[in-house]
């Protein structure tokens, strides 16, 4: 058993190491080193400039600015999706009372499998979808439903996406709606291995839907919320390739910056500006966010495991 | 939270609910009456959110099928004539050969993924060795990074092994991307799988080896299906790391754009005055196959992405 066992370990590890540490852990390394330079990115020459790109951030607005919209997807996506997702699930598997017991709703299976959609579509596809649906004329979805029910002007039809107050809450949308199915048949799956005895011992309590939700399940799927939770933050703080296709201006962003985030910021840096050592400092921000977020998500919300 | 509300008054609680359950194990009691007033509630919630994602989904489908006119006039325009010659066009814009890329570059990137994404789990989860920790949490720490981060020096780094707009160079980053989630699943999943029978072959005299591939890969099925669908998924999806790293190098270099890639460059190629029908119709041609792939192993899919994570 002894022989053999390094030789095993080293071949095991050596190519799925190599292969992460050339692709993945060397250029992160290299963004933090680029953040304290001046390179431009288009030559390969550079001069190390000290804190100088971060003391720059302290003082740019439209970097405020995406710092602060990046906090709103922050908040509002895992938020929202969690909500809906805990929601739904629990409908759906609590939901059918009477019979004597607590079962699924009718049509679970169906519904399971349509909310779940939007999570295998590439975001490409998100991106030409919504672009149509968020259509600032009379032909878009949402104008066009607006206006079938009366409550939009034909003549002045909402500028979703060219609205200042508007365009991030229809960027959040957009991944509410794609994330939400993925969330639920997550939080459906950690309820099923709660034992039925459970809710059904709640049931002859007399708890209601609400206490049973709050009481009970929230409770025994704290491990899980907590999961989805970082991952929410981590895709809310990408928010890339929606912003950049749906919003206005190169790499969106607009209008204005009202829709700006880090990442479509660091991109206009480094290919159009031709500002890659300021690109990589806000590469470097984003990096500490993330785990800022990851971190204090574990931590605070850690509590005592329950076993059943 | 706006656009739910306003839908309600457009889609209506009252949406029959889906009769049939698929799955429908726990209802041997036959159709007893389930409380009135609740049932009216979540099924409403339900059938609401269910529109909400088929509606706008059909929707666009139809665009395929409508003239550039027709989906400029209004929202409500129905196409005047079904024909199929806006997937003719869509198909020839290049959705074909984005297709094509993408599934060349899949059926590497994912096998691949998954064996060394395993090997590496398994040595971390069941073998003790010194740095043993330091690796796992290494692996574990490029989960939560943003690929932004990463993405100015691997475009030099790339370059510099001259595998720019290269199949086998956009499949080695792939791999590497998906390696720290990978090594997280599969970490959990080795570690409850029971080390009696990993013993049992160790006294039969198996080798290690042997083991791994003939015993504990076997036994890991359920997690590997989970991530194997997980990385299906992602790397599918994917859509800035082809941005970078797939550019035509020069006039003669073929466009080996993947189909995510593609299909918002032809997006981006129109606007208003372009070829919507074509885009819609490249957007149906891609989403087709997922739905089908969806359909077909809805069950595997969901279940296997969720099993994992619930460990």
């Amino acid at each position: 058993m002894r022989q053999g066992k390094y030789p095993f370990i080293l071949g095991f590890l050596v190519a799925p190491v190599g292969l992460y540490l050339v692709f993945v852990i060397w250029p992160y390394l290299q963004t933090i080193g680029y953040s304290f330079t001046d390179w431009s990115g288009q030559t390969q020459t550079f001069d190390f400039v000290g804190l100088d790109n971060y003391t720059r951030l302290f003082g740019d607005e439209v970097f405020h600015n995406a710092l602060r919209n990046n906090l709103q997807f922050l908040v509002f996506v895992p938020v929202l999706t969690i909500l809906l997702a805990l929601f739904f699930a629990f409908m759906l598997n609590v939901g059918g009372r009477g019979g004597g017991g607590v079962q699924p709703v009718r049509g679970a299976g169906l519904y399971r499998i349509v909310f779940f959609f939007p999570q295998v579509l590439s975001i490409a596809i998100l991106a030409i979808l919504f672009q149509a649906v968020y259509r600032s004329d009379g032909a878009g979805l949402l104008n066009g439903i607006l206006i079938a029910v009366g409550l939009g002007d034909p003549a002045s039809p909402v500028e979703w996406l060219n609205s200042p107050d508007l365009v991030r809450w229809c960027l959040i949308m957009v991944l509410v709606w794609s994330g939400v199915g993925f969330y639920m048949v997550l939080f459906s799956a950690a309820m099923q291995s709660i034992p039925r005895d459970v809710f059904e011992a709640a049931l002859l309590d007399g708890a209601s839907r609400t206490q049973t939700f709050f009481r009970v399940t929230l409770p025994l799927l704290w491990d899980t919320v907590q999961t989805a939770w970082v991952f929410l933050a981590i895709l809310a703080m990408d928010a890339f390739l929606l912003v950049s296709t749906l919003t206005p201006g190169q790499y969106g962003g607009g209008p204005d910056h009202n829709s700006e985030v880090l990442a479509t910021y660091l991109m206009r840096n480094f290919n159009v500006f031709g500002q890659a050592g300021y690109a990589c400092a806000i590469g470097v921000v984003m990096l500490v966010l993330t785990l800022l977020i990851s971190v204090i998500t574990l931590r605070a919300t850690r509590r005592d495991r329950i076993e059943f | 939270m706006a656009l739910s509300t306003r839908e309600t008054a457009e889609g209506g609680p009252a949406q029959p609910a889906p009769r049939r359950s698929p799955d429908g194990p726990r209802r041997t009691r036959g159709e007893q009456p389930e409380a009135p007033g609740l049932n009216v509630f979540s099924h409403g919630f339900l059938a609401l959110w269910a529109l909400m994602i088929v509606f706008p989904l059909v929707w666009i489908v139809l665009g395929a099928f409508k003239t550039d006119r027709e989906i400029g006039a209004s929202a409500w325009s129905v196409p005047s004539n079904w024909a199929l010659d806006a997937f003719q066009r869509g198909w020839e814009k290049g959705v074909g050969d984005y297709l094509l890329n993408t599934v060349i570059v899949m059926a590497f990137s994912i096998p691949l993924t998954m064996l060394l994404g395993a090997m590496a789990a398994y040595v971390l989860a069941r073998y003790e060795f010194p740095g043993n920790r330091f690796v796992y949490y290494f692996f574990v720490a490029g989960a939560m990074f943003p690929v932004f981060l990463a993405l100015v020096p691997l475009y030099f780094m790339v370059d510099r092994l001259g595998m720019l707009n290269t199949y086998q160079g956009l499949i080695l980053v792939y791999i590497a991307y998906s390696l720290p989630f990978t090594v997280f699943f599969l970490h959990s999943f080795f570690r409850t799988l029971p080390t009696a029978v990993h013993e049992a072959a160790v006294i039969d005299g198996a080798s290690h080896t042997r083991i791994f591939f003939q015993i504990m890969l076997p036994m890991a099925k359920p997690g590997l299906l989970s991530v194997g669908i997980f990385n299906i998924l992602g790397q599918w999806n994917q859509y800035i790391l082809p941005l970078t790293l797939m550019q035509q190098q020069t006039g003669t270099d073929p466009d080996r754009s993947v189909l995510a890639q593609g299909l918002v460059s032809i997006m981006q190629q129109q606007g208003y005055a372009g070829d919507l029908p074509a885009l819609y119709a490249g957007m149906t041609i891609a989403m087709l196959p997922v739905l089908v792939v969806y359909l077909s192993f809805q069950r595997q899919v969901q279940s296997g992405l969720t099993a994992a994570t619930l460990k």
